[in-house]
């Protein structure tokens, strides 16, 4: 019994954590970096942009880069490398609460779910098969468009549309753990559901729900900006990627800069998610190792 | 299990899904703040109208008979009336749709020759540079804001190179070769995208197959590499890309909403976007009706497609 307790040691030591394990990774280190600038560069913007994001200047009005104006200014002469700055607030804002919104939700209800069973589970089983039913910008442009444009309606429109995938994931992770030795022990040793639930299956519930928020983190920022660009996210003049684009669209032949770096930021942070959530997958399901 | 039992069992399932679905669409409708009619009337204030309105939209009636009333529209193929120009949505539906199918039909085609030739690629090189050339593009094809890349391509081959119309759309019937040149870049932007997740299916799948023992009877018999790659592998790791092919034609058919609005082609997407500004809420339920139904039957399609090519599925169940 003794040697097998120390053989178990010996190899949990041995085992370097998670996030060692992703960082080795050169494409993951790299994306970890991207996206950790990424939000530097939102939580510092007062001090990294330049000018005023919203201050308009019609003396200099759709200017190429120059030294002055690093990636030029917008069509009132507003400087959209500024504006670049402060528009990683809103992104990275519509990429984080949506998807905390559809973890706090399906967490519990995924829990419910898979541990009760029963008519409980075929009903929020149903419904999550109906929202997946509808394409998930459709129902979050549906939404946003029912709700009223903002940024805060955009977020909570792409946070349900976000919640039938989370719900579907944890509910299938509650019903793989439940069946485990583990919960069995801890139920034969008189655990309350309760107790099961958030000692013994929640935590192993998390790597599958780390996984899919990273890629969702990207998803969501994505359906910001497609939200924004129809107007229906950010509304002007508070800077963001998508409504960026869309002022950019209708002086593409005057003024490219306009376009060509929103879309970039964009591209780059919904990459760097991507890299990290493949990363993620290959260090925290073993089916993937 | 025979097919017709396989699908009469999936039709079965459906039922409740598509109820939860028309109960989700419908109370869209409820979340318009404030009054509905109020909503509806738009720039009419007018109390009497606002009154005609809710007696005209049954509003005055309690929710659940409210949900009745339109379901049973909704089920004879009447989804209501466009506020803005007093068009049956239905008859605005059916004449977007040739024009988003041939949209989501040129994508389709160019997401297959991109994602599964790359994905094959891949599996087969796996570590080389071509591979991780492959899977970078993948990546990126799924990371590109598509309305994005859809402005740079009309910067390129519209505003500087002159090739190809900025935007616009002309019908097949009138001019097939203007037809191609407006279809050609909305359908590479959402091609590309597709394309990349076509391209991670196949090669997941690729690499499975290549390490099943069938494979290595195969290469065991001395059967040519590109026989055992493109014969046995293949055919076998394409069964997960079908499914995985008619689940994204039904979302090209239901959302290129962004991609058709950038490149001013009149499609479902175009038509939902401008339903959400002129306010014209028929539309918009129009639409999501439309396009989840057209999920859902490509969804059954895909599964019962992998029905007919995958033998193990019909063992006993």
């Amino acid at each position: 019994m003794s040697t097998v307790t120390t053989t178990l040691a010996v190899t949990v030591a041995h085992r370097p954590s998670a996030l060692a394990r992703l960082l080795r990774r050169p494409s993951a280190a790299a994306a970890v970096t991207t996206v950790v600038a990424f939000v530097v560069v939102a939580l510092a913007a007062p001090w990294l942009a330049p000018f005023d994001p919203i201050a308009t200047d019609f003396g200099a009005v759709r200017k190429a880069p120059s030294a002055v104006h690093r990636l030029g200014t917008d069509e009132v002469g507003r400087d959209v490398l500024s504006r670049l700055v402060w528009g990683a607030r809103a992104s990275l804002l519509a990429g984080l609460i949506p998807v905390t919104l559809a973890l706090l939700v399906s967490i519990p209800l995924g829990l419910v779910s898979g541990y009760a069973g029963g008519w409980i589970d075929d009903l929020i089983m149903r419904i999550t098969d109906a929202m997946l039913a509808i394409p998930f910008l459709i129902v979050a442009i549906a939404l946003a468009a029912f709700l009223g444009p903002s940024l805060t309606n955009a977020m909570i429109a792409i946070g349900i549309a976000a919640l039938p995938v989370f719900l579907r994931l944890a509910r299938n992770t509650v019903l793989a753990v439940k069946a485990e030795e583990y919960v069995e022990a801890a139920r034969a040793l008189g655990g309350s559901p309760i107790r099961i639930g958030t000692r013994a299956i929640l935590p192993n519930m998390l790597p599958p729900l780390v996984i899919q928020s990273s890629l969702t983190v990207a998803a969501a920022i994505i359906a910001e900006a497609s939200l924004s660009f129809l107007g229906l996210g950010q509304q002007p003049p508070a800077p963001s990627w998508g409504s960026m684009l869309n002022a950019a669209q209708r002086y593409l032949s005057q003024a490219p800069w306009m376009a060509l770096y929103p879309g970039l930021a964009i591209f780059a942070i919904v990459l760097a998610l991507n890299v990290l959530g493949d990363g993620l997958r290959d260090v925290l399901d073993p089916k993937h190792r | 299990m025979t097919l017709p039992r396989y699908i009469a069992r999936r039709l079965v399932v459906l039922v409740p899904t598509l109820f939860f679905v028309s109960v989700l669409i419908f109370s869209l409708q409820q979340l318009l703040p404030g009054d509905a009619a109020v909503a509806l009337a738009g720039e009419e204030h007018d109390p009497a109208a606002v009154a005609a309105i809710r007696h005209k939209y049954h509003l005055d009636r309690p929710v659940p008979v409210q949900y009745a009333i339109w379901i049973g529209r909704v089920l004879r193929g009447d989804l209501g009336e466009s506020m803005r120009n007093k068009i049956p949505v239905s008859q605005l539906l059916a004449a977007k749709l040739p024009v988003t199918v041939e949209l989501a039909a040129c994508s389709m085609v160019i997401a297959l020759l991109i994602g599964i030739p790359a994905g094959v690629l891949a599996a087969v090189k796996q570590g080389r540079p071509v591979a991780i050339a492959a899977n970078v593009l993948a990546l990126s094809g799924l990371s590109v804001p598509h309305f994005w890349l859809g402005i740079m391509l009309i910067l390129l081959f519209a505003v500087h190179l002159g090739w190809l119309p900025a935007s616009g759309y002309v019908s097949p019937w009138e001019n097939l070769k203007g037809n191609l040149a407006t279809i050609a870049l909305p359908s590479f932007v959402l091609g590309t995208g597709v394309g990349g997740i076509m391209m991670r299916h196949t090669r997941g799948a690729m690499v499975e197959t290549l390490g099943a023992d069938f494979v290595r009877t195969a290469r065991s018999k001395s059967v040519t590499e590109r026989m055992v790659v493109l014969k046995h592998a293949l055919r076998n790791a394409l069964i997960p890309v079908i499914t995985l092919g008619a689940i994204e034609f039904g979302r090209l058919l239901g959302g290129a909403v962004l991609t058709e609005q950038i490149f001013a082609i009149p499609g479902f997407g175009k038509m939902l976007v401008d339903g959400v500004f002129n306010r014209d809420y028929a539309v918009v339920q129009g639409v999501v009706v439309v396009s989840a139904g057209l999920y859902v039957l490509l969804n059954l399609a895909g599964d019962v497609l992998a029905f007919l090519v995958n033998p193990r599925l019909r063992g006993p169940a």
